[in-house]
């Protein structure tokens, strides 16, 4: 009898167990799941699952952070820009109209050394006459015009494409010129589609 | 009997295509505004609806289902999807599930592996070896059968468990996943995935934290993509997120995949089943 009455106890026990006391798994659990669950493939390798202190603040704030943090990331992320040597701005915008046509680069279907493009029309409109443009972003049609083309644009711009948080720390663009996704060359051309005034962008 | 129904099935498809093509070519003429664009793009899908390959695919996943397969041989009509051992219907819209056999939470590809290894005696790691089927190769067997047993829920409500701890705990996780930024484009799946109305080029963008974005989004997969000429399962279009996220390869059927098809099912809850879809 007091054999039956015990297990009785130890069963609703156990229900109990199982039904009342969830508790949602802690992030260090959730990480240890999360790592076990990806492998390296190419060039995208496991380290890429190591957030950085941006990242982490950005996704633990719900892409909202303190004004202090959020200003303190902001000052990092624009200490990291390196502006162009010679002072040149812009390069070929045709060149630039391609880099922002192609999506490649960093993917693990990608190949090492294979140039990346910028694929900005994924997330925003540039020339008039691409209809396939994405609304992640801003639309970027007539960027130069409606900005004006003064140096101070220029270096913005420039900034901006280097490492987007210098300006807003949370940004779901990618860092083109930090992350090494392009290289300065490829900026200057990106920087020509959206500043020099032949561009289609500012027709 | 497949081969029979492929030839007007093609034609149809191809029939399609070619007026979807005419429809787009017509909206790049007249496109003036994103609204012009969408209903373009509405056009097209509405085309395609009208000849769905992914039929062949089931036809020949319901045959394999009760093939007598494996050192063991048996068929797969004894796996237990969770409504029973044998019990097909219904089966994929309440997944991922607890499982207590092997006391785990698994989504449909998890359970059919396991299935497959423990009735059918196959090598687990020949099974999980290539999931998908690469260009121009025959679906894999994985992907056929996905693509009967989802058939085999068309039209049911979605109800993806939430009532033993490991479902809540695989939903917990799977939400840290989707809002994790990571890599080297910062991204996170929210990062397109959790705004309304976000498209990248024309292709919009289901926002999983509204109701009716991620029923229609969780409801149309598995689906045949157009593009692709195969049919593609739930596991594939996490993997295939995840390499334009520019993460590493998520493992197939890892946890960490179970987890986020999880939070994903639970979010779309209440939506119908329509799957196998069609998609560009």
């Amino acid at each position: 009898m007091k054999q039956k009455t015990l297990v009785l106890a130890v069963a609703a026990a156990a229900v109990l167990s199982a039904c009342a006391t969830y508790t949602p798994p802690t992030r260090e659990e959730t990480m240890a799941v999360i790592n076990s669950s990806f492998r390296d493939r190419g060039i995208a390798k496991v380290d890429r699952l190591n957030q950085t202190e941006l990242q982490k603040a950005c996704t633990e704030t719900g892409n909202n952070p303190s004004k202090d943090v959020r200003e303190r990331l902001e000052k990092a992320a624009l200490a990291t820009v390196k502006y162009p040597a010679d002072g040149k701005w812009l390069g070929d915008f045709k060149q630039g109209e391609r880099i922002a046509q192609t999506g490649v680069g960093m993917q693990w279907s990608d190949t090492a050394g294979v140039p990346a493009g910028g694929n900005c029309y994924a997330c925003h409109q540039l020339s008039k006459a691409e209809i396939s443009y994405g609304n992640i972003g801003p639309s970027l049609n007539n960027y130069g015009k409606l900005r004006g083309y003064s140096d101070d644009i220029k270096r913005y711009t420039w900034a901006k494409i280097w490492n987007t948080h210098s300006f807003n720390a949370c940004s779901s663009m990618p860092r083109f010129g930090d992350a090494g996704i392009l290289t300065e060359e490829q900026i200057r051309h990106v920087m020509a589609l959206l500043l020099d005034p032949a561009s289609p962008v500012n027709k | 009997m497949p081969r029979q129904r492929a030839l007007p099935l093609l034609r149809t498809l191809a029939l399609t295509l070619a007026g979807a093509v005419m429809v787009l070519g017509a909206s790049v003429a007249i496109a003036q505004s994103d609204d012009e664009t969408l209903k373009g793009i509405e056009a097209y899908r509405q085309a395609l609806l009208e000849g769905n390959p992914a039929e062949l695919v089931s036809a020949r996943g319901e045959e394999l289902w009760k093939a007598v397969r494996g050192p063991k041989k048996v068929s797969l009509e004894k796996c237990d999807l969770g409504m029973g051992p044998g019990v097909v219907k219904g089966a994929y819209a309440r997944m991922p599930r607890y499982f207590a056999d092997s006391d785990q939470v698994m989504d449909f590809e998890a359970r059919l592996v396991h299935c497959m290894v423990t009735l059918q005696g196959f090598d687990r790691a020949e099974v999980v070896k290539s999931p998908y089927s690469g260009a121009g190769q025959r679906q894999t067997d994985i992907e056929t059968l996905t693509a009967y047993v989802v058939e085999e829920s068309r039209g049911v409500s979605i109800a993806v468990p939430q009532d033993h701890p490991k479902e809540k705990a695989a939903y917990d996780r799977g939400r840290q996943l989707f809002y994790m930024r990571s890599g080297p484009y910062d991204f996170a799946c929210s990062t397109c995935h959790g705004v309304d109305n976000q498209r990248i080029r024309l292709q919009d963008l289901p926002n999983f934290e509204k109701k009716e974005p991620a029923q229609r989004a969780f409801s149309t997969w598995p689906a045949y993509r157009v593009s692709q000429g195969a049919l593609r399962t739930m596991q594939w279009r996490i993997n295939d997120c995840f390499r334009q996220q520019r993460f590493p390869e998520p493992i197939f059927i890892s946890q960490g995949t179970i987890d986020l098809i999880t939070f994903l099912g639970v979010k779309a809850a209440g939506g119908k089943m329509d799957s196998p879809a069609i998609k560009r």
